[in-house]
């Protein structure tokens, strides 16, 4: 067969210049379920895009302006599905500051120990994602695995998987089981066997490495004035973590350290996250030898905590009590406070105005994902369009908490 | 903490912060709607400040109030590590003149907050780039973190849009449009046109 000689005009084969429009989800399989963009392409090169958030949107402030102080906890339970503990603690805190309460030293580490797991169990789902939708579904399995084990001790303490609507205003709703250590201790090296499993399969991988290196890089100043915060900002070399910046519970009593990337690409921030769970594991050990085996979890104080089941079937004061909590809602102080802890994602704020009844005036909830997911435009000029997937799997977008 | 913070906008400012309090540890400035932008650009050029991280803003409605809505800006220093809260009140009854200056150029993060202070809380931002809701869709009537807007209200719905139906184009692209993943030629011609 002769070959084909055809004589062509220059540029007659080149592909049109206009910029091409692309919409990529809400429903696809890397958008994480719920998020839509609006691109402009040049050739495979990303010109313009418009990121749409709002298709998770529940109206989560709204509700909570309906209920008592303590029906909140269901809801925050929904904002970030993978790690709904850290949310639980963090209203808890939040209305605990408003209040002027301090919980227990026990509940404290018990507190910590829970939150910790839930972060592991969040870092674990985000690195096993980005791995997953690179086309490596291996470490995404073995991670589902290992934050079974997490999900399984969480299962015991509170009786839920996921939304476990366990804190409570002054406190959490029942005492750490009997065997709580003993999972902890057995699960936490097994855990760990996993994520290095895991790690060796990634970590030198050619292929991987590439989608990932001098993807989406972000300076620390860019990601401080977007408002980014959590291991996507620590990615940037930013070290701020509010466990070490300023501790709350007992954070400052433990030692551990904070991961930093050197140069904010999406390679770093799986890194992060990598080296954040070995430090929660870390912290986790320390926590379960300091917690103590008895002792109240709960304050003692009838204005915010139910009175034990067994006097409210005996008593009258008892069963007033637990009627009045339960109809009417503990009485927050007057006031407005903003709270702040280190969710899964960065920092995760409550602002909540009281008018002084049982029901909440305003919840408002800062979410570490909103900014995040806020900056991905920035991130994404003049990147190809397959870097979309590792860099949005990077920054770990929780559609329960990004669209409120 | 941020005690520096608040002399700082007193001494600058004068009148215009109305008040300050440190409730709870948290220190609180309220200022001025017309200060508003003069006191954010203080505190995020004054090296002694350093405000950088925009944390959180968001709108508290008080309808029995004048001005009715309060707009609340939270803001961190990742260099001195301190915080303040700013807030500023805006808004008669109806909502009218209920307009702040967007501060997007001062903190880039604040777009996507601004957008959504609009969309929650009916506030509008004179200068912000791009201000269309963004958790709610376009037709939306009213904005729900009103404490006038019922929460049971319903919102009627919505047709299948396109931009020849609605005589304007459309804020968020409809899905699967006649023209999805046509380059920008085909997108000029009149919809139901073939070329």
């Amino acid at each position: 067969m002769e070959p084909l000689d055809i004589e062509l005009e220059e540029g007659e084969l080149e592909l049109p210049a206009e910029p091409m429009h692309l919409n990529m989800g809400p429903s696809h399989p890397a958008m994480h379920g719920t998020v839509r963009m609006v691109l402009e392409l040049s050739g495979e090169t990303i010109v313009k895009s418009d990121v749409q958030i709002g298709y998770l949107h529940r109206g989560f402030e709204k509700m909570c302006e309906r209920g008592t102080w303590t029906q909140v906890f269901p809801y925050v339970d929904r904002l970030n599905y993978v790690s709904p503990m850290l949310n639980n603690v963090g209203y808890a805190l939040a209305v605990e500051k408003l209040c002027g309460l301090v919980v227990p030293e026990r509940c404290q580490w018990y507190r910590m120990a829970l939150g910790e797991l839930a972060r592991i169990s969040d870092h674990l789902t985000c690195t096993g994602a980005i791995a997953m939708e690179l086309g490596a579904f291996t470490p995404l399995l073995w991670y589902l695995k290992a934050r079974e084990m997490v999900w399984d001790i969480l299962e015991e303490e509170t009786g839920a998987r996921l939304t476990h609507s366990f804190g409570r205003i002054g406190g959490m709703e029942r005492p750490p089981t009997p065997g709580f250590k003993d999972m902890c201790r057995a699960a936490v090296p097994k855990i760990l066997q996993i994520i290095e499993e895991g790690e060796k399969l990634l970590l030198k991988n050619r292929i991987f490495l590439d989608r990932l290196e001098n993807v989406a890089v972000i300076s620390g100043a860019d990601a401080v004035g977007l408002g980014w915060t959590g291991p996507c900002l620590r990615a940037s070399g930013v070290a701020y973590d509010i466990r070490k910046n300023h501790p709350y519970l007992k954070y400052d009593e433990v030692d551990f350290e904070v991961p930093v990337g050197t140069c904010g690409d999406t390679l770093d921030r799986f890194l992060v996250r990598l080296g954040e769970m070995r430090q929660s594991m870390h912290i986790i050990e320390q926590v379960l030898d300091r917690m103590a085996d008895d002792g109240p979890v709960n304050v003692d104080d009838p204005r915010f905590v139910l009175p034990p089941k067994g006097d409210v079937y005996t008593t009258i004061e008892a069963t007033i009590q637990h009627f009045k909590l339960v109809m009417e809602g503990a009485k927050v102080p007057k006031g407005e406070v903003y709270s702040y802890t280190e969710g899964g994602n960065g920092e995760l704020g409550y602002y909540l105005v009281s008018d002084g009844t049982g029901t909440p005036y305003r919840v408002r909830i800062r979410p570490p994902c909103f900014q995040i997911v806020g900056g991905l435009s920035k991130i994404l000029e003049g990147r190809l369009l397959s870097d979309i997937v590792p860099a949005f799997g990077s920054l770990n977008m929780i559609g329960g908490e990004c669209d409120h | 903490m941020s005690q520096v913070a608040l002399d700082k906008l007193k001494a600058r400012l004068g009148a215009g912060v109305l008040e300050t309090h440190s409730e709870f540890g948290d220190d609180t400035a309220v200022v001025d709607a017309r200060e508003w932008k003069a006191a954010c650009k203080l505190l995020r050029e004054d090296p002694a400040l350093d405000f950088d991280m925009p944390v959180d803003l968001c709108g508290v409605d008080y309808p029995g109030r004048e001005p009715r809505m309060e707009v609340v800006l939270h803001l961190y220093s990742t260099t001195r590590h301190h915080r303040i809260r700013l807030k500023t009140r805006v808004g008669d009854e109806d909502m009218d003149g209920a307009e702040l200056d967007s501060l997007v150029s001062v903190w880039p993060g604040l777009n996507w907050l601004e957008r959504e202070v609009y969309d929650m809380s009916g506030v509008r931002f004179r200068g912000h780039p791009d201000l269309r809701r963004i958790l709610m869709y376009p037709e939306f009537e009213g904005h729900p973190l009103q404490k006038t807007y019922p929460a049971q209200r319903t919102q009627p719905l919505v047709e299948y849009r396109t931009e020849a139906d609605a005589g304007r184009p459309l804020e968020k692209l409809p899905p699967f449009g006649p023209d999805e993943g046509m380059p920008f030629g085909r997108r000029a011609l009149p919809h139901g046109e073939e070329s």
